[in-house]
């Protein structure tokens, strides 16, 4: 340990991306030793992938220095950072679907028999190289894109949310190979959002926060602690009039749920979650990325069905074969990204009166005077700035959020579904969207909010679940939630607990038998069944881009 | 400023930024009719002899390719194409023209109407073709386009039929003043009668919804298949009004399609929809299809040979359509 600080593998200082006005990347160092399993961790949006994404060549820096086994280099392209030593494992399948995996390695140029080799070590080892990529399924193929990321020989071999989709069987393989390389002269840079994956087989981590490297901790018992700590950064936010919302909106005792969900279960992503959402409140989301809440918003949506349990409307069960059923039923849903809500070449006119004018039962002519008047409301209430009205796509990202938001607006909300609908907006229209969340619960609406970013609990919602591997975890009131106890309940530890040997050895061992104790919530808990995960990733009337959503980072 | 004027110049303002933004998302449409007076004034001035007469004709010689472009605008604009207009054409053409020999002219409105149904129902099948095998629209289409075109020849396998005389005066002569095309006043009034209601009501934004982001239309509470199968119905019906007009111009029935299909797709882009759906509208191609039109005449009376003409239609088309998608790229890029 001590003889090799010297030398380091690979090193970037001060990397840096923009995205037009969006910042992705401040100023981002990472430094990696020969022999190390190195973990990158940050919260949402920290800037994890992008910083991945530029190491392997797949997108530009705009400044910053990298340097492989101390000679520098700007790799223009995968490939090239391939030859320069340097993987990566994107959470996204990376193998042509068409293709069978064997023209899928000769694609890539992947001998075959260290490919062999580490997909036995994998425990994949009886898997038919002739098969389909697509046939093949999701979890299998996520350990087909590591062996032969691994058979490659890298120097740095980079894994983004390696364990995400994996069955605890093949996740304790995965750890096993990954620690294996402790003390050689590879490297490998470890992304997870499960801590105890990286107390178990990471040496050190880098914590990036808001695009740029807040510390390198040396990954020890205890070192969550300081780890969560310096993924928040100072928590001096103003946080204001909680007290007075609190209590403008503490709801009757006999209140019934506008909104209540029982044990509903979707795939291997969506678990079992039940929770109840009354007029009045904002109620918090709060997960990490690939927890189910994509499912989970998808199905309130109408956009997909539920395997199992049951949806109540005023208490009444309802099932939503499309979204006009699930807006008929007063649910609207406001999704992240605009591309998808959004009819981008079209004025924002057409675009506010779409769902309500599809919501007329009639197919007569459209009442224009009557709908400019609500268009003109929506547009006034949410201070859009309309002036390159004609295309949407003109308008600023904010602006194009507010629209999506607008046209709820317009028809009336009873219940809105909004999915991270600040993601990648400017701090003001942040604020105007809060004030016109707040000011639609205390007209009797019932918004149910998911967020990545979990200041914005405190901020806006009257208390928040919190949601791992398809369950509910917790449950947040607004007071409590600050972010410290959110990240806690996000991650599943235990409140004040540092995480127990026991736990982490278990992970490790990972046998079916060994997890009766922690009552499914463990972190081998995504998938229950043991087996590989055999989803398809099409789903029958699936939205193309429902499913796994990539990691919501810039 | 007195307090009297600022409300009419406030109005006044009001009224430009209207005029303004109307003119600005009709550019393409306004920019086709500028370049269609230019070939107009050059065809007079090549050829002085260039007058109503010759109008007349190009109304009525573009009416069924201006039917068949707003055919095709409607399943384009829905984000699909349609490759079996040609053939739809063919077949209503020949049953108007068959179910009309011999009758009276009072049967002949019965047999128009007919048909207008019959156009309905063919578009309705390749709609529901569409939507319910998931087989791409372009393979739809054009697989139906030989069961069409095949079911044409089995009505009638070769050219011939009558039309009524009122279907006939409907495509040919002037209107009131002679430099008024009748072909052209009917075309007009078809496309107010049947489109404009269509792109105001709920099913034409509903069409633009699909084709511009048919994920957002879905979330947004579009049915999306419905509204997919509607517009092929739409394109049915008017490749059975350009199949009627095709009778009523030459007073026969064809059962051999035309070059009616690829020359519709030609003047929807020409016309300024987009083929990836969303975009444009139905005004654009009919403009585009007299633009070609006219394009060919300047060539004739150029005494360029008519192969050639054909490459230079293929040559401006690309030509246009470049140095549009340039200015619009520059355009984005600001």
């Amino acid at each position: 340990m001590t003889l090799i600080t010297t030398d380091l593998l690979l090193e970037a200082t001060g990397v840096s991306k923009t995205y037009g006005a969006v910042v992705a990347l401040k100023s981002a160092s990472l430094a990696v030793r020969p022999g190390e399993v190195h973990a990158l961790l940050g919260a949402n949006g920290a800037g994890k992938s992008t910083l991945v994404k530029i190491l392997t060549g797949a997108v530009r820096p705009d400044g910053g220095r990298i340097a492989v086994r101390g000679r520098e280099r700007t790799a223009h392209s995968p490939a090239e950072a391939r030859r320069g030593g340097l993987v990566s494992v994107y959470q996204e399948p990376a193998l042509i679907p068409d293709l069978d995996i064997r023209s899928n390695l000769r694609l890539t140029e992947t001998p075959v028999e260290p490919f062999r080799h580490w997909l036995h070590e994998l425990g994949l080892g009886d898997l038919d190289l002739s098969s389909m990529a697509r046939r093949v399924p999701l979890a299998s193929l996520r350990i087909i894109d590591l062996a032969r990321a691994l058979a490659i020989e890298p120097d740095v071999l980079m894994l983004d949310e390696m364990t995400a989709a994996l069955p605890a069987n093949l996740t304790e393989r995965v750890l096993e190979v990954v620690a294996s390389h402790r003390g050689g002269n590879r490297s490998i840079v470890f992304i997870s959002h499960r801590l105890i994956e990286i107390g178990a087989v990471c040496d050190r981590a880098t914590v990036l926060r808001e695009g740029e490297t807040v510390g390198i901790v040396d990954v020890t018992q205890g070192s969550e602690e300081r780890i969560v700590e310096l993924m928040l950064g100072e928590i001096v936010e103003h946080l204001p009039a909680v007290a007075k919302r609190t209590a403008a909106s503490a709801r009757t005792a006999d209140a019934r749920p506008r909104l209540a969900t029982r044990h509903v279960s979707a795939g291997t992503k969506l678990q079992d979650v039940s929770f109840e959402l009354y007029p009045g409140e904002v109620l918090g989301v709060v997960a990490l990325e690939g927890q189910g809440q994509d499912e989970l918003f998808d199905i309130l949506a109408g956009s997909d069905r539920p395997d199992g349990g049951e949806l109540l409307v005023d208490g009444r069960s309802v099932s939503f074969r499309h979204p006009a059923d699930a807006i008929r039923a007063g649910l609207v849903y406001v999704a992240a990204d605009r591309a998808e809500a959004l009819l981008m070449q079209r004025s924002v006119r057409e675009n506010i009166a779409l769902p309500f004018t599809t919501r007329l039962a009639r197919w007569g002519l459209i009442d224009l005077g009557g709908e400019r008047e609500r268009v003109d409301g929506a547009v006034a209430r949410l201070q859009i700035d309309a002036r390159a009205g004609n295309e949407v796509r003109r308008l600023s990202g904010g602006n194009q959020q507010k629209v999506t938001i607008a046209r709820w607006v317009a028809g009336g909300v009873r219940t809105m579904l909004c999915f991270d609908p600040t993601r990648g907006i400017d701090i003001r229209t942040k604020n105007q969207i809060y004030v016109l969340l707040r000011d639609l619960a205390e007209a009797g609406a019932a918004v149910l909010l998911y967020t990545s970013e979990l200041r914005e609990v405190q901020l806006v919602c009257d208390r928040a679940i919190v949601i791992f591997g398809g369950r509910v975890v917790a449950e947040i009131e607004a007071a409590a939630a600050d972010e410290t106890a959110l990240l806690r309940a996000a991650y599943n530890l235990k409140s004040d607990a540092v995480i127990p040997e026991m736990v982490v050895s278990e992970a490790l061992a990972g046998g079916d038998g060994e997890r009766r104790s922690d009552d499914g919530n463990g972190p081998a808990a995504v998938a229950t069944d043991g087996e590989p995960a055999a989803d398809a990733p099409a789903h029958p009337g699936r939205s193309p881009a429902g499913g796994a959503t990539p990691e919501g980072e810039r | 400023m007195t307090a009297a004027t600022a409300p009419v110049d406030a109005r006044l303002a009001r009224a430009t930024v209207i005029l303004g933004s109307a003119v600005r998302r009709n550019i393409w449409t306004i920019a086709l009719l500028a370049l269609l007076v230019v070939l107009l004034l050059s065809a007079k001035v090549i050829q002085p002899r260039y007058g109503f007469i010759a109008i007349q004709g190009l109304g009525t010689s573009v009416l069924p390719l201006g039917l068949a472009a707003v055919a095709q605008a409607i399943v384009v604009i829905g984000g699909g194409i349609d490759l079996s207009i040609g053939s739809m054409m063919a077949l209503t053409s020949v049953v108007a023209a068959t179910a009309m020999t011999g009758q009276n002219e009072e049967t002949g409105v019965v047999v128009v109407l007919g048909v207008l149904l019959l156009g309905l129902v063919l578009g309705g099948i390749n709609g529901a073709l569409v939507v319910t095998t998931r087989v791409p629209d372009i393979v739809v289409t054009l697989a139906m386009s030989f069961v069409w075109a095949g079911f044409a020849l089995l009505v009638r396998a070769a050219p011939g039929g009558e039309a009524a005389q009122w279907l006939k005066d409907l495509a040919v002569g002037p209107l009131g003043n002679q430099w008024v095309p009748k072909a052209a006043v009917v075309m007009l009034l078809i496309v107010a009668i049947v489109w404009i209601p269509v792109a105001r009501s709920k099913l034409g934004l509903s069409i633009y919804a699909i084709g511009s982001n048919s994920l957002a239309a879905f979330r947004s509470g579009v049915p999306v298949g419905r509204t997919r199968f509607l517009a092929y119905a739409l394109t049915g019906l008017f490749a059975a009004l350009a199949g009627l007009s095709l009778t009523a111009s030459t007073g026969i029935g064809t059962p051999v399609p035309g070059p009616y299909t690829l020359e519709s797709v030609a003047a929807v882009v020409l016309g300024g929809v987009s083929l990836a759906g969303g975009r444009g509208g139905v005004f654009g191609p009919i403009v585009a299809v007299v633009v070609l039109q006219m394009i060919r005449t300047d060539m004739t009376f150029l005494n360029i040979d008519s192969n050639l003409a054909i490459v230079a239609q293929g040559v401006i088309l690309i030509g246009v359509l470049m140095s549009a998608s340039l200015l619009e790229f520059r355009r984005t890029r600001r």
